[in-house]
């Protein structure tokens, strides 16, 4: 079979050799606090549904969804509420959470039961992956429910399951599909029964030979679902590289993936929508990998959100030495974060902790016009230009250089020869630009 | 965690290829050039080869000190100028014009636009024109074999005939770089193999002067005639080496396929009805003037999206 792709991308170290071999390991902490942030998605943050002094139970349902765009939230321990106060999240900003004190018990809420699968209608289904809280787990933290509800159902050709994890490091999605693979095909028949015209796609790059073979295997008798092998490069998973390997469609920053009849759901979601419908169960944990060259037992971790990541690190698989950077996140596209004790979210996908710092010790020099990162962006603009149109703060020619069109992979800056820091720059300007026009 | 962390922008992992590994992997594409060229033209060659890479670097390193700016000198880029110009050089210039030569590319050409990666014209090139129009009876007038002779352009444009194994090889009359088509080949496939060149430029060039030279040359359609051209004079170092040159070269994909096209068309014409034989080293200093028009009018369409900006209006 021919081995899919898109023009432009790059070529990192990838990394995950660390953990790639190194099945799910359940983490539930004995009584420590947990922070879980009432937004942790795109969109209106959820509003509390517990009060201070509150005993609350694992899977009982916090936080409440409060716009059309909003996820509800979840408790994932059992104990009592101690404060609903502000913390800091991996992106710097602080965000109401309820803070739990955990009793160690993990006592669940009673089950619920309800119709049978096969007698769900359509707005049942999503009623329920709303009621779960699933959002998108790539790291956009979008609600799944919203993206699940297009305004034509009819007109959506493919849904497209996420397993490029194009990442350097990230082996999360990977041991999900070689542990899991019946569930997340389960998983993604339930969000084929949304849409009548639907074919699914189950999108793997080929460094994941043992994960494809594994998913064919299991869709062999599907009629409407096929497993396609994607070449390995970096933006692959990016939503846009995606729908193009996979279905030759093209889209721009002007169309959502369902104007050109393509829904694309990370796999770590598609797990989700699987628990949320068939188990009836809501998001409360998510795969994690640790690693790094400052991680003594890297691996990957089911990590209760609302963790303390110095403590999930502390307690599972420890630091070598003191790490120079931390990342929450891939190395291409993840966020370093300065401060450790922050919450594990629904969109936390890995914990990268590196002895040494491979950027702030650059220095850049001028750019010597040498093309590379024009071959590499996958949106096919000029990032060297728009940098320069940024960094004089020249709207008009970074809007004439199609600079929005940017989705910030950082292709660019990884390729660079100077070194420059192309993409902060392009991602400033593009900021701005946004912010002005939200006036 | 008592110790600080390191925060930056994403992306946290960078590629190895630096601008001075790029440059060194030019100087190593230039080296069978530069052997031949002294093997063939004698140890004056080489004198020159070090008289032009030292007055570059020296140049570099003297103007960053007075002018109080970084020290750049280890991106080895003023090497790959010095070396450059040499390879442009008759083999019996004498020392001091070769040196003049490499302070004019560093410090006129170079360092007075903002240094590396802002010059508009190639360094070499330019300093190599300023000689010839300084000193031209030494620049034009070459000898070899102790015998002050026609280049084989020249011969070719008086008799209409070349000694192709002869210029394939470079054991003939010339600059000490251009004569072996061969060693230029061997360096070039180097460059292109490990993707430090594109071929959009080089192959336009040559694609498009080959159809000039067939349809406007002397003896047109005759094969023997293009590939004399096509092994004579400074296209192939100019071809892959000059015009490729980064800096003064367009960016855009499109970009280069006209950026090509305008340098083989200027040879040709510079070739067959200018004054001089030799029209590389003219028609690429020109067509780097062209370059902001030519990336102007190439501006790639984005993926997915319309040529222009929609967001123009919205905002």
């Amino acid at each position: 079979m021919s081995v899919l792709t898109f023009k432009g991308g790059v070529h990192p170290a990838d990394g995950k050799k660390l953990t790639r071999n190194k099945a799910i390991d359940e983490y539930l902490p004995e009584k420590c606090e947990f922070a879980i942030p009432l937004g942790q998605h795109i969109g209106a943050p959820a509003t509390a549904l517990v009060e201070v002094g509150e005993r609350v139970l694992v899977n009982q349902k916090i936080g409440e969804a409060s716009g059309f765009i909003s996820a509800n939230i979840h408790s994932s321990v059992s104990g009592v509420v101690k404060a609903i106060a502000p913390r800091k999240l991996a992106n710097g900003n602080k965000v109401m959470s309820v803070i739990i004190d955990s009793d160690g018990e993990y006592k669940t809420m009673p089950e619920i039961i309800g119709n049978k699968y096969e007698d769900l209608s359509r707005e049942e289904k999503l009623e329920l992956i709303k009621e779960a809280g699933v959002v998108g787990m790539g790291c956009a933290g979008f609600p799944t429910h919203v993206k699940l509800s297009p305004k034509n159902p009819d007109e959506i050709d493919y849904v497209i399951v996420n397993g490029a994890e194009c990442e350097p490091y990230l082996t999360s999605d990977y041991r999900r599909m070689m542990e899991h693979p019946d569930i997340i095909v389960e998983g993604l028949k339930i969000a084929l029964s949304l849409f009548k015209n639907a074919k699914g796609i189950i999108a793997v790059e080929d460094n994941k030979l043992e994960a494809i073979v594994k998913l064919k295997k299991m869709v062999a008798k599907e009629n409407d679902i096929e497993v396609k092998t994607l070449f390995t490069k970096y933006p692959q998973g990016g939503e846009r590289s995606l729908i193009f390997a996979t279905t030759k469609r093209t889209l721009d920053s002007s169309k959502l993936p369902e104007d050109v009849g393509c829904i694309v759901h990370n796999i770590d979601t598609i797990y989700s929508i699987y628990n949320a419908v068939i188990q009836r169960k809501p998001l409360v944990n998510r795969v994690v990998t640790i690693t790094g060259d400052a991680i003594k037992y890297p691996g990957n971790y089911l990590v209760p959100i609302g963790v303390d990541i110095d403590k999930l690190v502390r307690d599972t698989s420890e630091f070598t030495c003191e790490p120079e950077k931390i990342i929450s996140g891939g190395p291409m596209m993840g966020i370093s974060i300065y401060d450790t004790h922050i919450p594990v979210t629904k969109c936390t996908s890995a914990i990268l902790a590196f002895k040494k710092d491979e950027v702030s010790h650059i220095e850049p020099s001028n750019c010597i016009n040498c093309g590379r990162c024009v071959s590499v962006c996958p949106s096919r603009i000029l990032p060297s230009r728009l940098a320069k149109a940024s960094d004089v703060c020249d709207e008009e020619q970074f809007l004439e250089l199609s600079g929005m069109e940017c989705v910030e992979c950082g292709s660019c800056s990884y390729i660079c020869p100077a070194k420059r820091q192309i993409t902060q720059s392009i991602k400033t300007m593009k900021k701005s630009i946004l912010a002005k026009r939200r006036k | 965690m008592s110790e600080l962390l390191n925060v930056s922008s994403n992306p946290h992992v960078r590629d190895k290829e630096s601008t001075s590994t790029i440059m060194a992997d030019v100087i190593i594409a230039l080296i069978p050039a530069s052997i031949f060229g002294i093997y063939n033209f004698g140890i004056h060659a080489a004198y020159l080869i070090l008289a032009t890479i030292l007055s570059c670097v020296l140049s570099e390193y003297l103007f960053e000190k007075v002018t109080r700016q970084k020290n750049t000198i280890r991106d080895l880029s003023a090497v790959v100028t010095g070396l450059l110009l040499a390879l442009n050089l008759p083999s019996d210039l004498p020392i001091w014009m070769a040196v003049i030569g490499g302070i004019f590319a560093i410090i006129i050409v170079k360092q007075l636009f903002g240094g590396i990666g802002q010059n508009f014209m190639n360094p070499a090139l330019a300093a190599r024109c300023f000689l010839v129009l300084s000193f031209g009876s030494r620049m034009t007038v070459f000898t070899y074999d102790a015998i002050t002779g026609a280049t084989p352009l020249k011969l070719l444009r008086e008799t209409g005939e070349g000694d192709l194994i002869h210029m394939f090889l470079g054991i003939t009359a010339g600059t000490i770089g251009e004569t072996s088509v061969i060693a230029l080949l061997v360096g070039a496939i180097y460059l292109l193999a490990k993707k430090i060149i594109d071929f959009r430029i080089p192959f336009t060039y040559i694609a498009v002067f080959a159809v000039f030279i067939l349809i406007f040359g002397d003896k047109p359609f005759d094969l023997e005639y293009l590939a004399a051209h096509l092994c004579g004079g400074g296209l192939m170092l100019g071809a892959f080496f000059m015009a490729t040159d980064y800096v003064t070269a367009p960016i855009t994909p499109r970009g280069k396929i006209v950026f090509g096209v305008c340098l083989g068309l200027l040879t040709g014409v510079f070739r067959i009805y200018g004054p001089n034989t030799e029209g590389v080293s003219f028609a690429i200093i020109f067509c780097n003037l062209l370059v902001p028009l030519i990336e102007k009018i190439t501006i790639p369409k984005p993926f997915g999206g319309k040529k222009k900006s929609r967001h123009k209006e919205a905002l």
